[in-house]
């Protein structure tokens, strides 16, 4: 084989995404100059990039200033200790402003919370709306009034009930917080739900045979063969339920002030300086790559989980 | 429950009574399925017997009601008039004491071979230590052929092998009655040749009573004691049945070189052309 045979797969794989991406940013860069806005000339990708590197400077030097503070701090602490042994040293926490990657890691905390809330109520209804046609009749108007509802509309009653509810606002778990990952898993808990009741609904009528035969007890049932014969649809009930909560989550926390992605856009957009709309986009591109990897995620785990494999 | 049945040995003159025990007694069998156009009767005051330690093969026309028979004496599906009584009692549920072998191999795809296997005797000898019932789960693998294969996951068996798994699986539970409902259907003839010595060499080990599904006039007689004939539906009833008289350990070559094999043949083939 020669090595031009063996290269040309691999071209033939990238060149043409290679290219798609070239052509989009040469459209970007072109269109954004023709565009003037308030906030001055829509960025292109040029600003974009450059923006994510001063985001990404100012978190560095965020984190150095944090540091050099808790420095600082320790040294006091032992000049007034030498003084006074007896004293008692207060110790103070930094508070500087919240950095573009702390805000993506508050994001990724509401994200993960949101869908483990929503997993933790759609799993079980699921099941049991799987095993009871009764069940699955009875709740099945209510899944599909609920489901199309958008996270906007949810918010302001979330927001009230929990203003009601959770009248101790700690710092470990802020309200804004809360909201947030209810909102989300309010929005993102349905696919999970429907495909587990559908995959618990359509396990291979065999299967639930051999369970009869062998006269397993209801738990043993469900743990030894329900759920294992249904992890690949639950799975993938739990992607889109991931995908959905990460497309809610902005909105959410546009809205209830949660300090991540979505308030960052919020922020830079009522500021409105020049390089706003570039920071947006950065954030834009943050979104859509996390959104995609928390995908890439799930499919390894669908994978790992999925036994109908060809036959060797 | 004691009956005397004569049985006539395929050596002439030399007729012999014998004590047999029955196994399953099956007293006017119906079953009615409810239809949109009214009610459906696949079966109507069926009546059949089965032996201890007699394998006995049912052939029928393509819905005619066999696996329908096979799946109320495993207690899968309800009795709509009659009963059927196992070892003199009624069958009222499913049970570990009638071990079914499905035509597709239903094996749980996330599990070893071993696992599935594992999965029943855990639950028919709950109070075996752990090595005892490793024990009887690898014996039966190892008697189907797969002693090597414990571990390999069954999704990554091949149907054959996945339906070696099943038998293994039955046998293992120690049934009272071996139910098998076309467990060759979708093999192919070589494959199904193999399995049938498989199934045939656990079998003369274990002497479970057996009921097989099949629609392989060859099949029936190379394996069984016994060809039930099932008429044509609706409600079928037992419409013949043939006794099987060739000695066992049976050889395929040598069955094959019988001339009562061929009328045996003969027999079936004329029962199902009519
Ligand atoms: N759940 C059901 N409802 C209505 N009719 C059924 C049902 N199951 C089976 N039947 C009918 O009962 C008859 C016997 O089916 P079956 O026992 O599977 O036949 P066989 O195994 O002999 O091919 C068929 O005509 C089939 O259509
Ligand atoms: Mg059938």
């Amino acid at each position: 084989m020669t090595p031009m045979k063996s290269i040309s797969p691999v071209l033939k794989k990238y060149t043409p995404p290679a290219l798609a991406i070239a052509l989009f940013l040469m459209a970007w860069s072109f269109g954004a100059k023709q565009i003037e806005t308030s906030l001055g000339q829509v960025p292109g990708p040029a600003m974009v990039l450059d923006q994510a590197r001063i985001l990404w400077q100012e978190h560095v030097a965020e984190r150095q200033k944090a540091r050099e503070f808790y420095e600082r701090q320790k040294d006091r602490r032992a000049a007034m200790l030498e003084v006074n042994p007896s004293a008692t040293v207060a110790a103070v926490s930094y508070t500087g402003k919240p950095t573009y990657v702390d805000q993506i890691l508050t994001s990724l905390k509401t994200v993960f919370m949101g869908f483990v809330i929503a997993s933790l109520v759609a799993l079980p209804i699921g099941i049991i709306c799987g095993l009871s046609k009764t069940v699955m009749r009875a709740l099945n108007p209510l899944i599909q009034v609920f489901k199309p509802v958008s996270p906007l509309a949810w918010l302001p009653i979330v927001t009230m009930v929990v203003s009601a509810v959770y009248v101790t606002n700690s710092a470990w778990l802020p309200k804004s917080f809360l909201i947030s990952a209810i909102t989300v898993s309010l929005c993102s808990l349905w696919a999970t739900l429907i495909n587990t009741a559908m995959g618990v609904a359509s396990v291979n009528p065999d299967y639930i045979n051999v369970a009869r035969v062998l006269q397993l007890s209801p738990l043993k049932k469900t743990f030894k063969v329900l759920l294992p014969a249904t992890l690949p649809l639950i799975f993938t009930g739990l992607r889109i339920s991931l995908g959905v909560g990460w497309m809610v989550l902005i909105a959410s926390e546009m809205l209830a002030q949660n300090p991540g992605l979505g308030k960052f856009i919020w922020d830079e957009f009522q500021n409105g300086s020049s390089q706003s709309l570039a920071k947006i986009m950065v954030a834009v591109f943050t979104i859509g790559l996390i959104g995609f990897v928390l995908d890439r995620i799930m499919v390894e785990l669908q994978k790992r989980v999925s036994f109908e494999r060809v036959h060797a | 429950m004691i009956i005397e049945k004569p049985i006539v040995s395929e050596i002439p003159g030399t007729a012999k009574t014998e004590q047999r025990a029955m196994a399953l007694d099956v007293r006017k069998l119906t079953k009615i399925y409810p239809t949109p156009n009214g009610e459906y009767v696949v079966l109507r005051d069926l009546d059949l017997q089965v032996w201890k330690e007699e394998f006995v093969s049912i052939i029928g026309h393509s819905g005619c009601g066999k696996s329908t028979l096979l799946m109320m004496i495993a207690g899968l599906t309800s009795i709509s008039g009659g009963e059927i009584l196992l070892e003199d009692r009624r069958i009222e549920e499913p049970g570990p004491d009638r071990g079914i072998v499905f035509q597709s191999p239903s094996l749980f795809p996330w599990m070893t071979a071993l696992e599935n296997v594992m999965l029943g005797v855990n639950q028919v000898f709950p109070h075996a230590t752990k090595a005892q019932r490793f024990e009887i789960a690898a014996y039966y693998l190892d008697k189907v052929g797969l002693g090597d294969a414990l571990d390999r996951k069954a999704s990554a068996l091949s149907q054959g092998m996945q339906q070696r798994v099943g038998i293994a699986r039955a046998f293992a539970l120690k049934p009272k009655v071996l139910l098998l409902d076309e467990p060759f259907g979708m093999l192919d003839s070589l494959t199904r040749t193999e399995l049938q010595d498989v199934l045939l060499e656990v079998w003369s080990k274990e002497k479970t009573t057996a009921i097989m599904i099949t629609h392989d006039v060859d099949e029936s007689i190379f394996l069984s004691d016994r060809v039930i004939m099932m008429t044509s539906g609706p409600a079928a009833i037992i419409g013949d049945e043939l006794d099987i008289r060739i000695e066992r350990p049976r050889l395929r070559k040598d069955v094959l070189e019988r001339s009562s094999y061929y009328e045996y043949r003969r027999h079936l083939i004329n029962f199902l052309e009519h």
